[in-house]
């Protein structure tokens, strides 16, 4: 074997446990205030931009960032505990959580100083959205075969072509994409991309909603023609983002986002058996609890070695294949699980909601941000087999 | 835990390399390997880790004792090493000193209880008990008119029903006929049937853990060198994403016992925290020796079936531990009820309490 794998029994420092305790507070708080319903994650309101500002007020947003920049120089463990209580109480974290998890620290080791000072302060405020364009009507999983193209003008690049299944296009203020500066080499298919920042009020820019089968909109198409986006808005080498998109993956795969997704239909389920369950029930329960405490230590474990300056990349891959693969199947055994239960379980009818609404969105979970099929050929080349 | 991180553990390790190797094993016709390996383990102190240096035992931490189990998984140890590592804990708990040589512990099934009488006698029946008939001493918890009591008995005062697991390893019935132990004492407060049961899952997960390691690892060697259809079979996807899924098996695995075996070395108490990290541990580690060994032999093909190849050895093994000191089944249950009694909005809190 190249790597071995390894995943050190991290615990959480004391400053996050505090931290922790904050962060229920604040969410019991905005729950109180009608915010959001944390029983309700299908709702179809997700941006909430007076709810981002808040949690950026409490310094949440930008935590792990030179404060320079609006950051609070925290650590990602603490980021960690942030990102893992708003998920389970189901918070409306749309707005901010691509810009926060990637695209900021993307600008902060690739964009130059006067837009990392203009636009990282708006994200730590909690004030700005970002979506994500790499995927295109002909290319998916198949990122190097992208074909929107940025041509050279005066000054900048123009941009023409169209991204698919952009996630919040509609409502986000930039997009971080890449796009076709040269054809691929012979030697080199990768080559040829290169990363941009583009403010989603350019001219030359139309956002195409597209449905889910969820009755969600979250996605869309985006099409440019002749959409300038200016030369100081090329993040990294030109015709090498090859080399660029793969550095931060390790925080976007092994998050508590990679296994929490539809974790509200077991809460619904252990209220609905009560106290005292039956057998069947209790083991079931249990499996899915010890599968949940596995993965969330795995989980743990990678952002305590990324916090030592580790690059655990195939163990951040094996906690996003194995815990979307789990996220994925959850309804379907609470719904097995959920069988015999009383139908005038106090909390019936909101268990039905769940899990229809978890159950259609299940599909994506395993194709959003690297399919199960490109994990696993991640995973074998670090165990040596490609 | 790919590496050893201790000294005890780098012992052990080389101990296992050196006598423990699973080709040599495998090709053996008699138990001839067994003492050699059993000596150097008794010569190195490792049988009584974690028997206080005050009762003559090597005083290690519970830390250093949890890698070398670890190790023995990766090597698929059979000999009662484990068990008496256990066996020496338990006595310790009452402050009793550990006798010499092989010793193994009971009870290791939930359903079962051994009765202390008003005479300072034992009396019931232990079944599933790993190496009892290689075994020269048995630790025992016992449930009297006084609460519990730990006790150490002489093996040959037993009646031993011999049987065995999956593996062909000694897994017997125990049966105690108004046994005099040969020490007695009662138990620390708060010390359990389950106290002894989680702590035993902890050292099975593991075992698991490390087995699972070692599968991985043969199997993807096997698939660097096989070639079938005119290459190896390591370029084909269908097996690729075969091993990645075992990968990821033995992660899960490894990281669940990691995190049990590291959160009871540092608890002063056997609370919620630790019964979710010990009996997830258990589960998931038995959960992923189902999936894991049955991708190691399906990559393996034919050969993997024989007797020959040491496959066997590591799966076979791994699919027996899940049944010892209560078997996924059994925690998943307690687990459950636990969490159901606890509440909905409870389960949140404790899955995040460390």
């Amino acid at each position: 074997m190249t790597t071995a794998l390894r995943f050190d029994p991290i615990r959480l420092p004391p400053e996050c446990e505090v931290l922790r305790k904050e962060v229920r507070a604040f969410l019991a708080d905005e729950i109180a205030a009608g915010t959001f319903d944390p029983h309700k994650p299908q709702r179809e309101d997700n941006d909430a931009p007076e709810f981002s500002r808040r949690v950026g007020e409490r310094g949440w947003l930008g935590m792990t960032w030179p404060k320079k920049y609006g950051g609070h120089e925290r650590s990602f463990l603490e980021r960690y505990v942030v990102t893992e209580e708003m998920r389970v109480a189901n918070a409306p974290t749309r707005r901010f959580f691509v810009a926060d998890r990637q695209s900021g620290p993307m600008l902060l080791k690739y964009a130059p100083e006067h837009i990392k000072l203009d636009i990282l302060p708006r994200i730590c405020r909690g004030e700005v959205c970002f979506s994500i364009g790499m995927s295109e009507p002909n290319s998916g999983s198949d990122l190097f075969a992208a074909k929107t193209k940025a041509t050279k003008a005066d000054g900048g690049w123009l941009i023409n072509g169209s991204k698919i299944w952009t996630t919040s296009a509609h409502i986000a203020d930039y997009m971080i994409a890449i796009f076709r500066t040269s054809p691929p080499t012979r030697e080199n298919r990768r080559h040829g991309l290169t990363q941009f920042l583009v403010d989603m009020k350019t001219p030359g820019i139309a956002v195409n909603p597209i449905r889910q089968i969820t009755g969600q909109y979250e996605f869309n198409e985006v099409v440019f023609t002749d959409a300038f986006v200016a030369d100081d808005h090329v993040l990294g080498e030109i015709d090498g983002a090859w080399k660029q998109a793969t550095s931060e993956l390790a925080y976007e795969r092994s998050g508590p986002e990679r296994f929490l997704e539809t974790y509200y239909v077991l809460t619904e389920l252990v209220r609905a058996v009560g106290a005292k369950p039956d057998t069947r029930s209790a083991e079931g329960i249990g499996r899915l609890v010890a599968q949940l405490h596995a993965m969330r230590r795995m989980s743990v474990s990678v952002a305590g070695m990324l916090q030592a300056g580790k690059e655990p990349v195939v163990e951040a891959s094996i906690v996003k294949d194995i815990g979307t693969v789990w996220e994925q199947q959850l309804p379907h055994r609470v719904r097995e699980l959920a069988a015999f239960v009383d139908v005038d379980a106090s909390n019936h009818a909101t268990l039905d909601e769940q899990l229809a609404f978890a159950t259609k969105l299940a599909p994506k979970l395993t194709i959003q941000g690297g399919t199960t099929e490109v994990l696993r050929g991640i995973i074998a080349r670090g165990l040596g087999l490609r | 835990m790919a590496e050893s991180d201790n000294i005890v553990a780098e012992t052990a390790e080389r101990i296992f390399a050196d006598l423990a190797d699973s080709q040599t094993i495998n090709h053996s016709k008699d138990a001839g390997w067994k003492s050699p390996l059993w000596q150097a383990l008794t010569d190195a102190g490792l049988t009584l880790s974690w028997v206080p240096e005050a009762c003559e035992g090597s005083g290690a931490s519970l830390a250093d004792g949890f890698s070398v189990l670890n190790s023995a998984g990766r090597f698929a140890v059979a000999v009662p090493l484990v068990e008496t590592m256990l066996a020496g804990w338990l006595l310790g708990q009452a402050g009793i000193a550990s006798p010499t040589g092989a010793m193994t512990l009971a009870p290791a099934d939930p359903r079962d209880r051994i009765r202390l009488d008003d005479n300072g006698a034992l009396s019931g029946r232990a079944r599933g008990i790993p190496f009892a008939q290689d075994a020269k001493h048995l630790a025992v918890l016992a449930t009297g008119p006084n609460g519990y009591s730990i006790a150490v008995v002489d093996a040959a005062l037993c009646r031993i029903a011999a049987g065995l697991n999956l593996a062909n390893d000694a897994s017997d019935t125990v049966i105690f006929d108004k046994v005099r132990p040969i020490s007695t004492r009662p138990a620390p407060k708060g010390f359990d049937h389950s106290t002894l049961l989680l702590m035993g899952s902890v050292a099975r997960s593991l075992q698991i853990a490390g087995a699972l390691e070692t599968m991985l690892e043969i199997s993807v060697g096997y698939a660097n060198e096989r070639v079938a259809f005119e290459k190896k079979i390591a370029r084909f996807q269908a097996v690729q994403h075969n091993l990645a899924k075992l990968a990821g098996e033995a992660a899960a695995a490894m990281a669940a016992a990691s995190s049990a075996a590291d959160a009871v070395a540092n608890c002063t108490k056997f609370d919620d925290a630790i019964f979710l990290e010990a009996t997830s541990a258990k589960i998931r580690c038995a959960e992923a020796a189902e999936k894991g060994a049955a991708i190691a032999h399906q990559v393996h093909g034919a050969i993997g079936f024989t007797s020959e190849h040491v496959l066997h050895r590591y799966t076979l093994r791994a699919l027996a531990w899940r049944d010892d000191f209560g078997s996924d089944s059994y925690w998943a249950v307690e687990l459950g009820k636990r969490v159901a009694a606890r509440g909905a909005d409870e389960l949140w809190p404790l899955v995040a309490s460390r």
